[in-house]
């Protein structure tokens, strides 16, 4: 597999981003903050109003490295894009099945299977780790529900009816999600999913590391020359990078959930690090935001062996390799697209 | 027959494909390349050698560097390296030369000779390039390697020639289909600077499908 590179992440607002010579040097108050040489990075993610000098958006756009703008709160503005990469009969190809219903259900299809798939295997982790302190007869029924559910996606007709299925497992899974956190509880707890504005701690957590999780995928998507904007599942949207919210929905769960749900139970966030408004929308403080990046990058250090390639790689890479899984099956290397089905 | 020049596969090129098809394709039917260090280390010793400011004459001898070549009926495109004129009697003329010269093609390649003839058939293309823009015989050109620096003769006989030509035209039949083939992998895909993108393992045909249906149906196993 490739190479994991960095991801830099720019927190303090009153930053600019320069560089100079293979460096990105990262200016506070005009004075030099930090230096990075920009051969260890594949993504740079600037929070809040950072500003970024067009000499180093070009040296971005030309080492592939995704350089991406987010407000303060999380929230995508912008990223720039070089060269588009990679062959022109690949993204046409891209095109034509995303046009096609029949043909886009089929891809579709092995990303909801995926990504119950992985629901699942964490409320069933859930049940064989901490046993003692679940209602596990809730849990393991929610499994069977989920399990059903692969059948009944398996057996789907049509994008719409894929829709329904995936909705009814995703409200079964959700249904669960609060009975997984076990410390903290009366700062963190998990209703239902809301997202503007998240109105509790853990909407405003797992909001936030979605963001982080599609930065990676649509820049994995770009770096093998697919089109991130053009989806199977979503529909395209202006501006939504549908490809990547696709490839993402078997990421989400044993990803991006699990992810947050141990930083609440390791006690690494707490409700000091949140801030409510009048109207009941939450914010992370900095300190937070920080703490979360930290623990991300440590996240996707991780090894793994991936379950269909059976190759060791971390877990950073994966949206890489499935994206890779995705083109090749596009290309015709494969005969189906293989998600990522984590055991 | 005869190529359009739209339609001119690069010459170098004939050295991917040799080493492997898929890389080949994967390289120049899908764009995709990735750098390691002997892809660097072969830019650095390209650099010195394509300076074509440089010029030289040495007595009978006319030195020429990064000579843009190509062939109609190859259907390829690139640039020598360095292409040494000598004078010669069965040579041709050149546009404000005195006498008649044979062009003799060198190629520059770091590290060692390699097994197989890849730097062999990548240098009797440009010969053939050559002959056909010069209308013009060789019969001979030289690979240097870098290590020893040291440079090798290379007769380029009918065998090696006809070689040439039908890996042009398979290149250019499969670059027709925009096809990408499956190779079984061998043990040079420890070598390759593509093995990442390649993925040599999807070349043993794996089912996706089958891997999901199984994966799903172990579920109720560990029940």
């Amino acid at each position: 597999m490739r190479k994991l590179l960095n991801t830099l992440y720019v927190t303090s607002p009153n930053t600019y981003l320069s560089l100079d010579g293979e460096n990105i040097v990262i200016l506070k108050d005009e004075a030099e903050a930090l230096r990075v040489p920009l051969h260890n990075l594949e993504g740079i993610i600037a929070f809040g109003y950072t500003g970024a000098s067009p000499a180093l958006m070009g040296a971005c756009a030309m080492r592939n490295i995704a350089l991406s703008f987010m407000k303060t709160s999380g929230k995508f503005l912008g990223r720039v894009v070089g060269e588009v990469k990679g062959n022109v009969t690949l993204r046409k190809t891209q095109y034509r099945l995303s046009e096609d219903e029949g043909e886009s259900h089929k891809i579709a299809k092995s990303f909801i299977l995926g990504k119950i798939y992985n629901a699942r295997w964490v409320v069933e982790r859930a049940t064989r780790d901490h046993g003692a302190r679940l209602d596990v007869d809730k849990l393991k029924g929610v499994c069977q529900t989920l399990a059903n559910a692969l059948k009944l996606v398996e057996k789907s007709q049509d994008l719409e009816q894929l829709r329904g299925f995936e909705g009814e497992a995703a409200a079964q899974y959700f249904r669960v999600l609060d009975d997984l956190i076990l410390q903290q509880k009366d700062d963190f707890y998990f209703n239902s999913r809301n997202k503007r504005p998240p109105l509790d701690n853990v909407n405003a957590m797992l909001s936030f590391v979605y963001t982080l999780l599609a930065h990676d995928t649509a820049a994995a998507l770009e770096t093998v020359g697919l089109d991130p904007y053009v989806g199977f599942l979503h529909r395209d949207r202006p501006g939504r990078i549908s490809l990547a919210l696709d490839l993402m929905e078997e990421l989400r769960a044993v990803y991006a959930d699990r992810f947050v749900i141990s930083l609440i139970n390791k006690r690494e966030v707490n409700d000091g690090g949140f801030t409510r408004m009048e109207n009941g929308a939450v914010i992370m403080d900095d300190d937070t935001r920080k703490a979360i990046l930290k623990a991300w990058q440590s996240r996707k250090q991780d090894e793994i062996r991936h379950p269909f390639l059976q190759e060791k790689m971390e877990w950073g890479l994966v949206p890489y390799a499935q994206a890779m899984l995705l083109a090749r099956f596009i290309r015709g290397d494969l005969d189906g697209y293989p998600a990522f089905m984590w055991k | 027959m005869e190529y359009q020049e739209e339609d001119f596969l690069l010459l170098s090129g004939i050295q991917h494909f040799v080493f492997c098809k898929r890389q080949w394709a994967l390289i120049h039917i899908e764009q995709q390349w990735q750098e390691n260090l002997r892809t660097v280390e072969g830019g650095i010793l390209h650099e010195k050698t394509h300076d074509n400011t440089i010029k030289e004459k040495r007595g009978d001898l006319i030195i020429s560097r990064s000579m843009r070549i190509f062939s109609r009926t190859l259907g390829i495109t690139g640039t020598c390296d360095v292409v040494e004129f000598h004078k010669s009697r069965d040579g041709v003329t050149l546009y404000g030369r005195e006498g008649r010269y044979k062009p003799v093609p060198v190629e520059y390649k770091r590290g060692k000779p390699k097994q197989g003839n890849a730097d062999v058939l990548q240098l009797c293309a440009q010969a053939m390039c050559l002959e056909e823009m010069l209308l013009c015989d060789t019969t001979e050109g030289y690979l240097y390697y870098g290590d020893p620096k040291h440079r090798l003769k290379v007769l380029l006989d009918e065998e090696i020639r006809e070689q040439v030509k039908a890996i042009c035209q398979e290149m250019h039949e499969l670059y027709d289909r925009r096809y990408t083939p499956k190779v079984k992998p061998t043990k040079s895909c420890k070598a390759c600077s593509l093995s990442e993108l390649c993925l040599p393992k999807l070349c043993k045909n794996p089912s996706a499908l089958a891997y999901m249906k199984k994966t799903i149906s172990e579920i109720e196993v560990d029940k």
